[in-house]
């Protein structure tokens, strides 16, 4: 069954268009950056953007940081509000459910093939990253990355601590995928359940800005996002990371039992 | 003989309105049983409750022998339903859905699929249709292709819903005559319809449901029985009934109806009496006229209260 998903999903061209657009944004500001050599200072735009040209090899985190808050969500919230609801809505749910699939079984298979999706993006913008970064601006050879902090990283701790970062943005995007997963079990229209997920997001971002909502503000799903920054730190700055997976674990294991009592008791009309 | 549907007192509920209302179902094994009722008359909340997708609000369901909803999951591989329409995957091929849908579930060994695939297929008609996606197939390929996945781990009992829906004369001929084929073989066939004559020409037993309730359960063969009346059709109906005095229970034009059931009796009189005789039959009621008798009004007119 879980096959079965993945074939769905890495069968359906939508999916790699989707991947394929989610890179055009890094790579058009790389193009950029390398034309006019307008680098962000630090501290401005997105981050790692400023630290770019002078060590390409940083390039998979700045891409990741461009996508991270509008792009992968949006592609995220698209595929798992798809999961049921779309089914529901192309009517292939009544059947597979009277094959019979069983519902635990196929919303399992549904999460397990959203969450290859959110690896394989995450993944993939990395590496095109990557081959960008090392390719159009110069890779520092010996002396390894800067550090946000300003000392120097050797490019072993450069790689693990980027898949560590590649890591804890898929934790992140699991948490937009449960809210899709569970809105999707809702209702038998794919994009109300992806909007549904996205306005969560927005609703998020904008109270985080709002001082009047800080009370609120540790508990919001955006809050540790970025986090991730601080994985480059010297030394690394663990606080905001846990709390940030900490925080993702408990949305993600609520919605999911949400999302599991929903869809087992509910009638199909579809 | 063993039922393969059984329901005890099913009911739906949705809010106050009663959508099945205390049904009981009795489909035996080797029934072609034909579920008749108007649109919006709770058929397919029925099919959608045998098959596990609607939830009854109370009642009982027996499904090949399985009682209890976890068992009727188990029983499921060895039922194929057609559930108002087809669906499938747009992009992908005909043969690529069949694989899916059947690698879905249990009971349908990936050793024998494409064996399976490729004779049910060539058993609905589509042998030849290729890699094409089903986005470019026509509605009645598609219907086709339904059916194709409802047959693919020959099936102990067909649950099909409005099976012919979107297919021309020749393709409506071709499904009866696999039906019956099919039930020839040993296939238990629950096929609900709004379309009285689909139903008359296939079922041997006719399940009629209006507005929620099962008014009508019995052998098509006894619903449709001699009414014990003779049809007369002659060109001089008032000599006709001059002869016939008293045993007249209808005259509608030339058509007369008369009491008593041999027909050979009645020709004999008229024509001793010098009354030309054009048609001559037993009166049965027809389908029509006996789901008629059963029902009310359409339950998708909607009256205006004052």
């Amino acid at each position: 069954m879980i096959l079965v998903e993945l074939r769905k999903t890495f069968r359906r061209p939508r999916t790699w268009a989707t991947i394929a657009v989610l890179n055009a944004l890094p790579v058009l500001v790389a193009v950029l950056l390398v034309l006019t050599d307008l680098a962000p200072r630090p501290g401005e735009g997105p981050p790692f953007l400023s630290a770019v040209l002078s060590n390409g090899t940083l390039y998979p985190l700045a891409a990741l940081a461009i996508v991270l808050p509008l792009f992968l969500p949006i592609a995220v919230a698209v595929v798992a509000g798809d999961a049921i609801a779309g089914e529901a809505q192309a009517g292939t749910l009544r059947y597979l459910l009277a094959r019979p699939a069983g519902r635990t079984r196929l919303l399992v298979a549904k999460l397990v093939a959203v969450l290859a999706f959110v690896l394989v993006t995450v993944l993939v913008v990395a590496a095109v990253g990557y081959v960008i970064g090392t390719t159009l601006f110069e890779a520092q050879p010996v002396a390894g990355g800067t550090s946000v902090s300003g000392t120097s990283l050797t490019p072993e701790e450069v790689a693990w601590r980027t898949l560590l970062a590649i890591g804890y943005v898929a934790v992140s995007m699991l948490g937009v995928a449960a809210f899709a997963l569970f809105f999707s079990t809702l209702t038998d229209s794919p994009l109300g359940a992806t909007m549904g997920a996205l306005a969560v997001l927005v609703a998020s971002s904008l109270l985080f800005t709002l001082d009047a909502a800080s009370p609120l503000a540790p508990y919001l799903p955006t809050r540790y996002w970025l986090s991730f920054v601080d994985l480059f730190r010297e030394p690394i700055l663990w606080r905001d990371v846990t709390r940030g997976l900490a925080l993702q674990g408990v949305y993600v294991g609520a919605l999911l039992s949400a999302a599991w009592a929903s869809f087992t008791t509910k009638d199909i009309t579809s | 003989m063993s039922a393969v549907i059984a329901t005890r007192g099913l009911v739906k509920r949705y809010g106050r309105l009663r959508a099945v209302d205390g049904i009981d179902l009795d489909v035996r094994a080797g029934d072609v049983y034909g579920f008749l009722g108007a649109n919006g008359s709770g058929k397919t909340t029925t099919v959608r409750m045998l098959l596990g997708l609607v939830l009854a609000t109370s009642g009982d369901i027996e499904l090949l022998g399985a009682r209890t909803a976890r068992a009727r999951q188990r029983v499921l591989p060895r039922v194929g339903a057609l559930i108002e329409g087809p669906a499938s995957y747009g992009h992908l091929s005909g043969r690529e859905n069949l694989a899916l849908l059947d690698a879905s579930g249990p009971g349908g060994s990936w050793r024998t699929r494409t064996r399976r695939i490729a004779a049910v297929l060539e058993q609905v008609g589509l042998g030849g249709v290729g890699r094409r996606p089903v986005k470019a197939y026509s509605l009645g390929m598609r219907q086709r292709l339904g059916l194709a996945g409802a047959l693919l781990r020959r099936p102990d009992l067909l649950v099909l819903d409005e099976p012919t829906n979107g297919l021309d004369p020749q393709g409506i001929s071709e499904i009866r005559a696999l039906l019956i084929d099919l039930h020839r073989g040993g296939t238990t066939i629950f096929l609900s319809s709004h379309l009285l004559a689909e139903v008359e020409q296939l079922c041997s037993r006719v399940g009629v449901l209006d507005r929620g309730r099962l008014v009508l359960q019995d052998e098509l063969a006894t619903l449709t029985a001699p009414t014990g009346a003779t049809v007369v059709v002659t060109p001089a109906p008032e000599q006709a009934r001059a002869l016939l005095d008293g045993r007249l229970t209808s005259v509608t034009g030339d058509r007369l109806v008369v009491r008593g059931s041999d027909p050979a009796e009645v020709n004999a009189l008229l024509v001793r009496g010098g009354v030309p005789v054009t048609g001559l039959a037993i009166e049965r009621p027809t389908l029509e006229e006996v789901v008629l008798a059963r029902t009310a009004a359409s339950p998708d007119r909607v009256e205006a209260h004052p």
